[in-house]
């Protein structure tokens, strides 16, 4: 490829250099933790025994991850053929993305020894029995996706073309969709059990669903972010129609879900928490119509707009 | 038959020997304190600490009112905890009690999220065996047939040991002999009923009780969800594998 030399320079990049030196602190936190204790580390106590590393990392990051299936939806069951150039970034994304939550979360369980022993100890009663399975599961089902790439690089073109068949990528496409679903909600379903603690503004017998709704935007918002920034990167064209179309997945998922989210709330009589819950309802402002209902109006108008961008960006 | 703990609040004296029994039985360290103003000590249970009585310090009727509430797990019928635990370190047993096996734990802490009484604690400060911490309800006593170590050296017969269903027969012939108690059972129906029920002479909400908690049992909430994957598996299968033979018909679907 003719960015290769480039490609070589950016890895010494700012930006790179900056991402080493974190990386480097995060080692050194994480092997700190592990002779001292996660109270040496974290500020976790009895009273916030998950902090804002699983609701970051492990909850809203891996939503991230979600452009795996979107695309791989898109491109394959639907037969979209312009998602196909973005399938191999987005399942290598999703695959990133598994394992970091996989490595975030060896850090931060009490025993990281015994990180994998859901495999072996089942209890099926359990949300997060379902969400370790169902990491496990996806993560194995991005590598086999992802292995036709590995496969060309080491020099298995017939490995790679048995991969690609569509007697094994179909099924090996819809099981993964099926495992992130699985798994996006289910992170949801974690705080089913804490109807008692949580506002009613967010717990719902449903929020599940609503969880795996928001990762399907996020996926899919995550996929034109890297695909807007790869391009730039490699001083390449924008490729305008997937980006186009990209961007109203993203707004008609986070349409959805702003609508599932509001009839919940009103069927449910809850609207009216948004003024009796004290700092619950303003956040929960904040959050539906300062970031979603935002959102979805700026997608709508990016649709428009994103082409004189692009085009004043390349040139 | 599993077994109940009856507390009468009206009873409770706040000498704390459940507290020093507990320690000594479970063999928790002491940890240094200091003077809070009040009576309490420690200021909240810990993972040295399975019980406490709390000094509910209040005002009925102009006067300065004390109540001393005991502390523990609950020892919940249906645990949220043992829902929620991925590997089955925490189970209900016939005895009534809510067992940890710190062998199967693997550190998550979802039951401390998912206990509505936020009883589990944690050592946060070991890095090689940090264990999640609770009341054991003194299983090893119970299967010797003796009573939890609080219960035995409890002075006053404010905590009464037995069957659940005599347990609970008690409580509702003393409620029903004197109407100084506020005529309802807290743990009858919380979480779906506990082991540990209380009865008092004052509102339990003004006791520092959680009164929101919901009066069904917790776990049929997730497993409402968990329950409907096999009909969402077959679900996905047929649309996916239908939507996907119908979109990439032809001599070369799919590449």
């Amino acid at each position: 490829m003719a960015g290769e030399q480039k490609q070589e320079m950016k890895l010494m990049s700012g930006g790179a250099v900056v991402a080493l030196l974190l990386a480097i602190l995060g080692l050194g936190v994480g092997a700190y933790r592990l002779v001292y204790g996660l109270g040496a580390v974290t500020n976790l106590s009895d009273q916030y025994p998950w902090g804002l590393w699983i609701s970051f990392d492990v909850m809203a990051g891996v939503a991230l991850a979600a452009g795996g299936f979107t695309t791989t939806f898109a491109a394959y069951v639907l037969g979209w053929k312009k998602y196909k150039a973005v399938v191999r970034p987005a399942v290598l994304t999703a695959f990133l993305g598994y394992t970091l939550v996989g490595v975030g979360l060896f850090f931060d369980v009490g025993k990281p020894w015994q990180l994998w022993h859901p495999i072996i100890n089942w209890n099926p009663q359990s949300m997060l029995f379902e969400v370790a399975w169902c990491v496990m599961l996806y993560l194995t089902v991005l590598f086999l996706e992802f292995s036709p790439n590995l496969f060309e690089g080491m020099g298995s073109p017939g490995l790679a073309k048995f991969m690609r068949n569509p007697v094994v990528l179909f099924p090996l496409v819809i099981a993964g969709i099926i495992l992130s679903f699985g798994h996006q909600n289910s992170l949801g379903g974690l705080f089913l059990l804490s109807s008692a603690k949580l506002s009613h503004l967010w717990w719902s017998p449903l929020m599940n669903y609503w969880f795996y709704l928001s990762a399907v935007a996020a996926g899919l918002a995550m996929v034109s972010f890297e695909t807007i920034v790869s391009h730039r990167s490699f001083k390449m064209e924008q490729p305008l129609p997937m980006l186009d179309g990209l961007a109203r997945g993203t707004a008609v998922a986070l349409a959805v879900y702003l609508g599932a989210r509001g009839a919940d709330l009103a069927v449910r009589g809850n609207l009216g928490l948004i003024f009796s819950e004290g700092k619950a309802g303003p956040l929960f402002l904040i959050e539906v119509v300062g970031l979603v209902a935002l959102a979805v109006f700026l997608y709508r108008w990016a649709v428009v707009a994103l082409p004189i961008m692009t085009h004043e960006e390349v040139h | 038959m599993p077994k109940s703990v009856l507390v009468d609040l009206t009873r409770c004296i706040g000498c704390r020997g459940c507290q020093v029994a507990c320690k000594s039985w479970n063999e928790l360290s002491v940890v240094k304190t200091t003077i809070t103003g009040s009576f309490e000590n420690p200021p909240a249970m810990s993972e040295t600490c399975y019980t406490r009585i709390r000094y509910q310090e209040s005002e009925a009727g102009g006067k300065p009112v004390w109540n001393f509430v005991k502390e523990q797990c609950l020892h919940c019928k249906e645990p949220a905890c043992a829902s929620a635990c991925p590997v089955g370190a925490l189970v209900k047993t016939k005895s009534g009690a809510v067992a940890y096996d710190f062998d199967k734990c693997i550190g998550c802490r979802y039951c401390m999220v998912a206990c509505p009484f936020e009883i589990p604690k944690y050592e946060w400060s070991k890095a090689q065996q940090p264990w999640v911490r609770k009341c054991t309800f003194c299983a090893e006593r119970q299967a010797d047939n003796l009573p939890p170590a609080c219960v035995k050296t409890c002075p006053t017969g404010a905590l009464l040991f037995g069957e659940a269903d005599e347990v609970l027969a008690v409580a509702k012939k003393r409620l029903a002999a004197d109407k100084k108690y506020t005529q309802s059972i807290y743990g009858e129906k919380e979480a779906g009923g506990t082991a540990w029920i209380y009865i008092a002479d004052r509102p339990f909400a003004e006791l520092g009780f959680n009164t929101k908690v919901p009066l069904e049992a917790l776990p049929p909430l997730t497993w409402s969800s968990l329950s409907k994957i096999p009909m969402e598996i077959v679900g996905f299968v047929a649309v996916l594998g239908g939507l996907a033979w119908v979109r990439n018909r032809g001599p070369k679907g799919g590449e």
